[in-house]
Parts: C-alpha cells; sequence; structure tokens
C-alpha cells in the first residue's frame, strides 16, 4: 500500500492522500447505506403479535367405505378365543376384508399402545390381532400397511413390550412412531375443545384406509376405554387436560376421524383396574370380536361386554347425538357367528 | 508396521468403540441397540473405579474385575492403557497435536518439557483415594472414563441421535458440555494437559509403572548429541533425553521413532541416562491431599445423606441407601444415558456436594414415569451403585411376594392445585396412569354445587327445566359431570344434565306425566367429582401420575422420598 502512495503524502505523515479518503468515505458510504436499508426494510414497529395462528386442519379425515350402503354388513360379533379366527370369519361375513381395502392401498392400523406392558395384560392391543389384520390386509392387496399410535409412555418401549412392533415386523407393516414433524394442529369446526390442537396427522400422508383396533377396558373416569378413545392416541401435546370434559372431547374424536372399519378385541377384556391394569386378575376372558364400519355401535357392543349400560358411559350417546354412529348397534344387524 | 502406527489406530479403535458403546446403550432389540453389546467394559478396564470403590465397599463388583487385568499389565509393560487405549487420552493428544501443526522443533520440545507440578496428579489421586476409603467415592468426577462416558452421554449425543432415540433432556447439561471443552481445550496450553497434570487414573498407573519391568529408555551410556527430538513428540513430558521419570510416561513411543540414532529402546534394562520412578512428591503436596481426612467427615457432619436430605431426592429403582450408593456411584451416566423414559438426570446440588452428577430422578423432564417392567438402570450400573433387578424383584412378584415392590417413593397430592380438589373440575388422569393393580391411586365422590349455582329459581316440567337466573358460560353444563338437584325433593337425587339450550336444561329421567303442570321449584347445579387418594401401601413412586398431571406448572400430584425402598429411614408406614 505504501508503494501505491502518492511522493507528496509520503513527505507529508499524517496527511490524507485523496485516493486513501475516497477509499474511506466509501466505506462509511457503504455502511450508512447498508444500516439504512436495514432498517427501512426490517423495522418492526408494533412488536410481535401475540400468536399469529397457524394453519390448522379440519379433521383427520373420513376413510369410511361411503359406498357401503344399507344396514346389512355393517357389523358382526364372533364368539371365541383365538384372534386371527374370530377376525377372519367376521370380516368373512361382512364380505372379506377385501370388500374395504383395495389392491394398492395404503392402510393405516391405529393400535392402542398406550403403556409400556406385555400383551397378557391386555391393556394394548394384542400384537396377535395386530398379525393378523395386517397379514389381512396384505392379502386384500394393501401396498403398504402402517400402525401408529402416540402412547403414553415411551413410544419405543411401548411398541416393544407390548409385542407390536414385532408383530408388525413379522407381517411386514411398518411402525411410526410419533415424532414433532408428524404433528399438525387440528380445529375441529363443530368443535369447543379441539380448536389449534397438535394432531399426529402426518400419519395419514398418502394413506387411505384406517382400522381401528381397540381394546376392551375399564376406565373410572370415561366409563370405558373402546374404540372412541382409542382416537384419543392421535392427540399430541399436554391432551390430558380434556380429561376436565373426557366425554365431550371423545364426542369430538368421533367426529375428528370417520375410520373404515372398528375391530373391538373382546376375547379378553379388562374389567377392573383400568386403563392400565397391571395384573391378571383385572381381566376377564369374554370371548368376543366386535367388527363394524361404525365406531360408536363398536363402543356400545363393548359396554355390554363390559356389562355397563350406556347411561355409564355417556360419551356413547353423546357421540351418536353429534351424528358420529348409533348407540342402538342392533339397528345395524349384526351377524352373531361363532369362530370354530 | 511402525509402532507408533499401531499406536494410533488402537487410539481410534477404541475412541470409536467408546462412542459405538454410547451409542447402543439404549434398551431395545435392532442391531444398534443394547443387547449383550459390552457397553461398560472400557468403564470397568480403567482400574481406578475399580481401586476407589475397592477402598470405599471392600469388593470388586461384577466386571470391575478388568481393572486388575489392566493394573496387571501396567505393573508390566506401564502404562499402555494411556498410551494406547484411553478415549479421553487419544482425543486429547490429538487436539494437542492439532494446535501445534506447524511449530519448530524447539516450540515442540519446550512444551513437552517436563515440570514439576506434574506431581499434583498424584496428591489428587491420594486426596480421592482417601475420600474413597472414608466411605465417598469422588473419582468419577475427573476419571477420564467416566468423565468422557458422561460428556459423550449427556452433552454430545443428545445434540446428534435425536432422529434415532428421540429428543433427550439433561439437567445444567450446559456444565457438562462446558467442562469437557476446558478439558480439550487444555490442550492449547500443553499437549496432554488433562493427562499429565491432573488425570488420577494416569497418576495410579504412574504408581504402578514406576517399577515396571520394561521400560524406555537410552540404550548407551554418555552423552548422545542432545539433539531432543525424541522429546518433540514427548506426550507425556517423561524427560527421555535425560533422567527419564518411568512413572510419567504414557507409552505414547514418539521417542523411539524420532530417536535419529536410534538409540531409545523399551527394554528390560535401566535407561542409561539414568532413570527414576516418579517426580518428586513434596511434603507440602501430600499435607494437602492429606485434606481428605477432613473432607469426608465434613460431608457427612453435613447431614445430606441422611434423613434431613432433600425430600425431592429420588434415585432410580433398586438403587442403594444414600451413603452406601454414595460409596459406588461414579456418575458416568449410563444410567441417565440408558432410561427410556429420560427421567433418570444428573444431580446438580439436589444430592449435596459430594452427590455432583449422580442420577436423580426428575419426573419433570422425562417423556413418562419409571415404567414398571423397565429394568434397564441398573442392569447398566458398573459399579451396583442401582443394584440390577430384575422384573419379578422390582414389581414384587413370586418369591418378592413379601418384599414388595420396589418403590422409589410415595406420591403426595397437593389439594391446593389439583383440579378436582381446587378448583371443582373433574380429572383423575393420575388415577388413570397408574400402573399398579390395584391402583395406588383411589377415589371418594364429592358432589359441589357450583360457583353461582345454587338455590336457582326455576320451573321444572318432568325432565325439563326453565331456570330463572343465568346459568354459568364458563362450564359445559352437558358434559355428563354436571347434575340437578332439587331442594324441595331431595328424594328424586341428582339428575344428570344431558341437554341445554340458553336457560332450558334436559335432565335425565322420566318424562313429565301428561296434563301435569309445571313446578316451580328451586334447584342446585351440582358437579360431580371424583377426588384422588393416595394410598401409601400401594404407591411405588413410579411417577406415572405426576408426569401425566394436567396441571403443568408444579404438578398437583408430586413424588417424594418418603417409604422409598431403599432407606429405613425413609420408611413411612408401620
Amino acid at each position: 500500500m505504501h508503494q501505491t502512495q502518492p511522493k507528496e503524502a509520503a513527505h507529508q505523515p499524517g496527511a490524507l492522500s485523496r485516493r486513501d479518503f475516497l477509499r474511506r468515505l466509501g466505506y462509511a458510504a457503504a455502511v450508512t447505506a447498508a444500516a439504512g436499508g436495514l432498517g427501512f426494510f426490517f423495522h418492526d414497529a408494533h412488536g410481535p403479535r401475540v400468536l399469529s395462528p397457524q394453519k390448522a386442519l379440519a379433521g383427520l379425515g373420513d376413510y369410511a367405505r361411503s359406498d357401503l350402503t344399507g344396514p346389512a354388513g355393517k357389523m358382526a360379533i364372533v364368539e371365541g378365543l383365538d384372534r386371527g379366527a374370530t377376525v377372519t370369519r367376521g370380516l368373512e361375513a361382512l364380505g372379506g376384508l377385501q370388500a374395504f381395502i383395495q389392491a394398492g392401498d395404503r392402510v393405516l392400523l391405529k393400535v392402542n399402545a398406550a403403556f409400556a406392558t406385555p400383551p397378557a395384560l391386555g391393556a394394548t392391543t394384542h400384537p396377535e390381532l395386530l398379525a393378523a389384520v395386517a397379514r389381512l390386509c396384505f392379502q386384500a392387496g394393501a401396498a403398504q400397511v402402517l400402525v401408529t399410535d402416540n402412547p403414553i409412555n415411551d413410544p419405543s418401549t411401548c411398541f416393544r413390550v407390548t409385542g407390536l412392533e414385532a408383530a408388525a415386523r413379522q407381517v411386514g407393516a411398518q411402525v411410526l412412531l410419533p415424532r414433532p414433524a408428524l404433528f399438525q394442529p387440528v380445529s375441529l369446526p363443530t368443535g369447543r375443545l379441539l380448536q389449534q390442537w397438535p394432531t399426529m396427522a402426518g400419519v395419514f400422508a398418502g394413506v387411505n384406509k384406517v382400522i381401528l383396533l381397540s381394546p376392551v377396558k375399564d376406565h373410572q373416569r370415561a366409563g370405558a376405554s373402546l374404540t372412541l378413545k382409542n382416537i384419543y392416541g392421535f392427540l399430541g401435546g399436554r391432551r390430558n387436560i380434556f380429561h376436565q370434559d373426557i366425554n365431550g372431547i371423545i364426542t369430538e374424536l368421533a367426529l375428528l376421524l370417520k375410520p373404515t372399519l372398528c375391530i373391538l378385541d373382546g376375547t379378553v377384556a379388562m374389567v377392573t383396574n383400568g386403563p392400565t391394569g397391571g395384573s391378571l386378575s383385572d381381566l376377564k376372558e369374554t370371548g368376543l370380536m366386535v367388527i363394524t364400519t361404525d365406531p360408536v355401535a363398536a363402543d356400545a357392543v363393548g359396554a355390554e361386554i363390559l356389562g355397563r349400560s350406556l347411561a355409564e358411559i355417556p360419551y356413547i350417546q353423546m357421540a351418536a347425538a353429534a351424528g358420529a354412529g348409533v348407540a342402538d348397534y342392533k339397528q345395524l344387524q349384526p351377524v352373531l357367528l361363532r369362530a370354530q | 508396521m511402525r509402532i507408533v502406527i499401531v499406536r494410533r489406530l488402537s487410539q481410534i479403535f477404541f475412541f470409536l468403540l467408546l462412542l459405538w458403546f454410547a451409542v447402543v446403550a439404549t434398551p431395545g432389540t435392532a442391531w444398534w441397540q443394547w443387547r449383550g453389546w459390552p457397553i461398560n467394559w472400557l468403564l470397568e478396564l480403567a482400574p481406578l473405579t475399580a481401586v476407589a470403590t475397592f477402598l470405599a465397599t471392600g469388593t470388586f463388583y461384577g466386571n470391575l474385575l478388568w481393572g486388575l487385568v489392566a493394573i496387571v499389565l501396567t505393573a508390566i509393560l506401564g502404562r499402555f492403557f494411556c498410551g494406547f487405549v484411553c478415549p479421553l487420552g487419544a482425543m486429547n493428544q490429538f487436539l494437542g497435536w492439532l494446535a501445534r501443526r506447524g511449530q519448530p522443533t524447539l516450540e515442540r520440545v519446550a512444551a513437552n518439557r517436563f515440570t514439576p507440578s506434574q506431581s499434583f496428579k498424584y496428591y489428587f489421586l491420594i486426596f480421592l483415594l482417601i475420600l474413597a476409603a472414608l466411605g465417598t467415592v469422588q473419582t468419577g468426577l475427573i476419571d477420564p472414563l467416566p468423565l468422557i462416558y458422561r460428556s459423550v452421554n449427556l452433552a454430545i449425543l443428545p445434540l446428534v441421535d435425536s432422529s434415532l432415540h428421540g429428543q433427550r433432556l439433561y439437567a445444567s447439561v450446559w456444565l457438562l458440555g462446558v467442562i469437557f471443552l476446558m478439558v480439550a481445550s487444555l490442550n492449547l496450553l500443553r499437549p496432554r494437559f488433562f493427562c499429565r497434570y491432573l488425570c488420577p487414573l494416569g497418576a495410579l498407573f504412574g504408581l504402578l509403572a514406576a517399577l515396571s519391568p520394561w521400560r524406555l529408555g537410552k540404550q548407551k551410556a554418555g552423552k548422545c548429541g542432545d539433539c531432543r527430538l525424541c522429546e518433540e513428540f514427548c506426550e507425556g513430558a517423561c524427560r527421555p533425553s535425560e533422567e527419564i521419570i518411568l512413572g510419567e510416561c504414557v507409552l505414547c513411543l514418539n521417542c523411539l521413532d524420532r530417536c535419529p540414532t536410534g538409540r531409545i529402546t523399551f527394554a528390560g534394562r535401566p535407561s542409561a541416562a539414568g532413570e527414576k520412578g516418579l517426580p518428586d512428591l513434596s511434603r507440602r503436596g501430600l499435607i494437602l491431599a492429606g485434606s481428605g481426612l477432613l473432607l469426608a467427615p465434613w460431608w457427612i457432619r453435613g447431614g445430606l445423606s441422611g434423613d434431613r436430605r432433600d425430600p425431592l431426592l429420588l434415585r432410580p429403582p433398586g438403587a442403594l441407601a444414600e451413603d452406601l450408593f454414595l460409596a459406588r456411584c461414579i456418575r458416568c451416566g449410563q444410567c441417565m444415558r440408558v432410561c427410556p423414559a429420560n427421567i433418570i438426570q444428573p444431580a446438580l446440588l439436589a444430592a449435596g456436594l459430594q452427590g455432583l452428577w449422580s442420577p436423580v430422578i426428575n419426573y419433570g423432564l422425562g417423556r413418562s414415569g419409571c415404567q414398571p417392567t423397565c429394568i434397564a438402570c441398573g442392569h447398566v450400573c458398573p459399579t451396583a451403585a442401582i443394584r440390577p433387578l430384575s422384573v419379578a424383584e422390582k414389581l414384587g412378584l413370586a418369591e418378592f411376594a413379601e418384599a414388595g415392590p420396589v418403590r422409589i417413593g410415595t406420591a403426595f397430592i397437593d389439594r391446593g392445585r389439583c383440579l378436582p380438589w381446587a378448583m371443582d373440575r373433574p380429572c383423575l388422569v393420575c388415577q388413570e396412569v397408574c400402573p399398579v393393580s390395584p391402583k395406588a391411586l383411589f377415589l371418594r365422590l364429592a358432589f359441589e354445587i357450583i360457583r353461582d349455582g345454587e338455590s336457582l329459581p326455576a320451573w321444572m316440567f318432568g325432565r325439563e327445566i326453565e331456570v330463572e337466573a343465568p346459568l354459568p358460560t364458563e362450564v359445559n353444563l352437558t358434559s355428563g359431570d354436571y347434575f340437578v338437584g332439587i331442594l324441595a325433593q331431595p328424594e328424586l337425587g341428582l339428575r344428570r344434565i344431558k341437554r341445554r339450550s340458553e336457560n332450558r336444561l334436559v335432565v335425565e329421567g322420566p318424562p313429565a306425566p301428561s296434563g301435569m303442570p309445571a313446578e316451580r321449584v328451586e334447584i342446585d347445579i351440582v358437579v360431580k367429582l371424583e377426588r384422588p387418594h393416595v394410598d401409601p401401601s400401594r404407591c411405588i413412586g413410579c411417577g406415572m401420575c405426576e408426569r401425566e398431571c394436567p396441571v403443568t406448572g408444579e404438578r398437583a400430584i408430586r413424588v417424594f422420598r418418603e417409604n422409598e425402598s431403599r432407606s429405613q429411614s425413609g420408611r413411612l408406614l408401620v
């Protein structure tokens, strides 16, 4: 730099050369322009707005087969203790799973994997049922079978200890564990509770059939944990606050999602100490498998399996009144069968 | 192959092995999860844990016997562990080399000059062993293996493996991270600063290596030209150019490689230039180390391991009574890493300064309560500070039925915060998630008249009631939890509200007989509350209730250490 300086400047220490001065002036001008530009374009005179609402979904979707009309073929109740046999027999009575699942379908199986307890304790969907249904889905031509839940205990432990992960892997179904990217807010249009509430909407990407696989369990606060309560497992966030209005939230859950099929597993019912159980003495062999397109009717049968009246489980009639199904399941003319 | 290449490959191998063991320390059945991998092996091979817990307990627990193998090998060969195995040493060596790339030889030689302060680690070792002998094992705070396990488990991996294990949170992890960074940056002052000045494990090895039959030394007597190239990369600063200090040699073997005349050898004879076992240990330093004789009793006098300790100090299931626990725990963080619920957390001061970074349970931070069938923490603990339980012992089944389940503590309900107790709102989440059968939480029914719901004038026609007063709008009267009581007709009982439109309520019950006129009545609007109570004889302190309580700030039900299985003094019931 010194070499480029004019001679006069070199002779006058401290004096500014024109070139140097202009360069410094240019630098100052650039900073001035940049600061001015930043201030002009990014100034925020009002401060952050209070919780700008996120774009919310209106629900998790309607997966019901609308082309199945008329009451016939909407519910089968099968007696038996072998889950694979009862669920197969029941589905046959409804025209086979291919009446609901077509070749190339992507099926989401919603299990109840809420607790990290072994399958023998009956607090979760039985892995035999999951394996049987997933296998039938593939036989009906399903391209992909996904299995999911957002459990109460640690998700990966739950899926492992309940045997659901192993059952899924054995038949080639894929387990989707909850992760932040899968959650999106839902505002149910007719909902009072489900407003801007995170739900696991991401698991429905590409899915066109949904089957709920639910155990039959006692539940002190709600009266029973059956099919509709199983939909609770799609909620994220601190969902426990909804226990203040348990019947209200389950009624809204009935509107959040319309499943293709509901399979309520009353082979063994948890009759006391639900929904966690924890002891074999909480279980009772009830020997029934319920397969239906109507989640409300399924729960009405579930109430009967638990020996409870509809008055003891208010959400069933509330969900029926909200249009999610029928509480008087006999209107569906259920087919009663016994598995060989 | 040159021996220094072998050493470098060995260091890389053991460093990667440490990372691999840390990654797989998670319960599960996938190949990258913990299914028989010897994830504690490096911790067990470093013998300071074995020595300290032996002094404190009189036994070598389980695989800590590996430490004796390292002791024997060191007594024969010298500090092979420091040079070839130690992952923290490898990291320090690499960083020290990285920081001095391109430096002239003389500066390198100067940085590797022996300094008398290297004696400090011996005083430190003696201090820690005195503490251990007096019953409080503190070696893990600075022992390089627990240090690097803890740092990797709690500070490093959670930053990168959330896709594998979910987001993991650890309380005050910043402190662990800062200390790890400090250990790393000390290499800017001197290569392997930590190893030379601080490492008590290195000091232990130094004591053994001082007398080892095979050692480094100069082959021929006399001056060798004083080029000092042997010290250009001397990792231990053990002075191979002059009188070598055997206890300081970390067996990096760079001197063998560097000596232009090949005078330095690893052999079973003394160095021709003289040798000594250890750096000089001053009386002053030893007195300082002896201060441990006071410190441990002071800690005991502090009383923090007794009954007066923090009532929220919960230890993982199977943890020993507090004093026995502190005689074993090396704060390696393995239990914190393996816990699938992420509730085992490093203590800051909850267990006193002597319990720094020891595992405590924090149900507020984790993903779940302590899962009933999970026994991972006790099985990963290298020192049995947390005993390895079987599922049967944890749950009190079979031969453990008489002893009952392992209790972490007892849940207490905060009636001032609980929704049904304090705010007339139904809830009962705690009872729902209680995993004990029969549930440790039971309920008592209460019917409370809601605010502004008392003695309201109304017209009643069968099951329809027209209320002539404003009805509250902030609660959902049709949720199934609200009832109407008719004051003049208590025999009717409470009738559940089914529908509401404005001020008209429809309740359960028979319709009005035809021709019957509407009655003028006064009504109460009542909420049905199921209020939770804890049965301390059933509660195991698993914290499912605390974790799921919808009162999120300070939970309305919290687990305290009362009735914990591990201490008699915590017993609550008779």
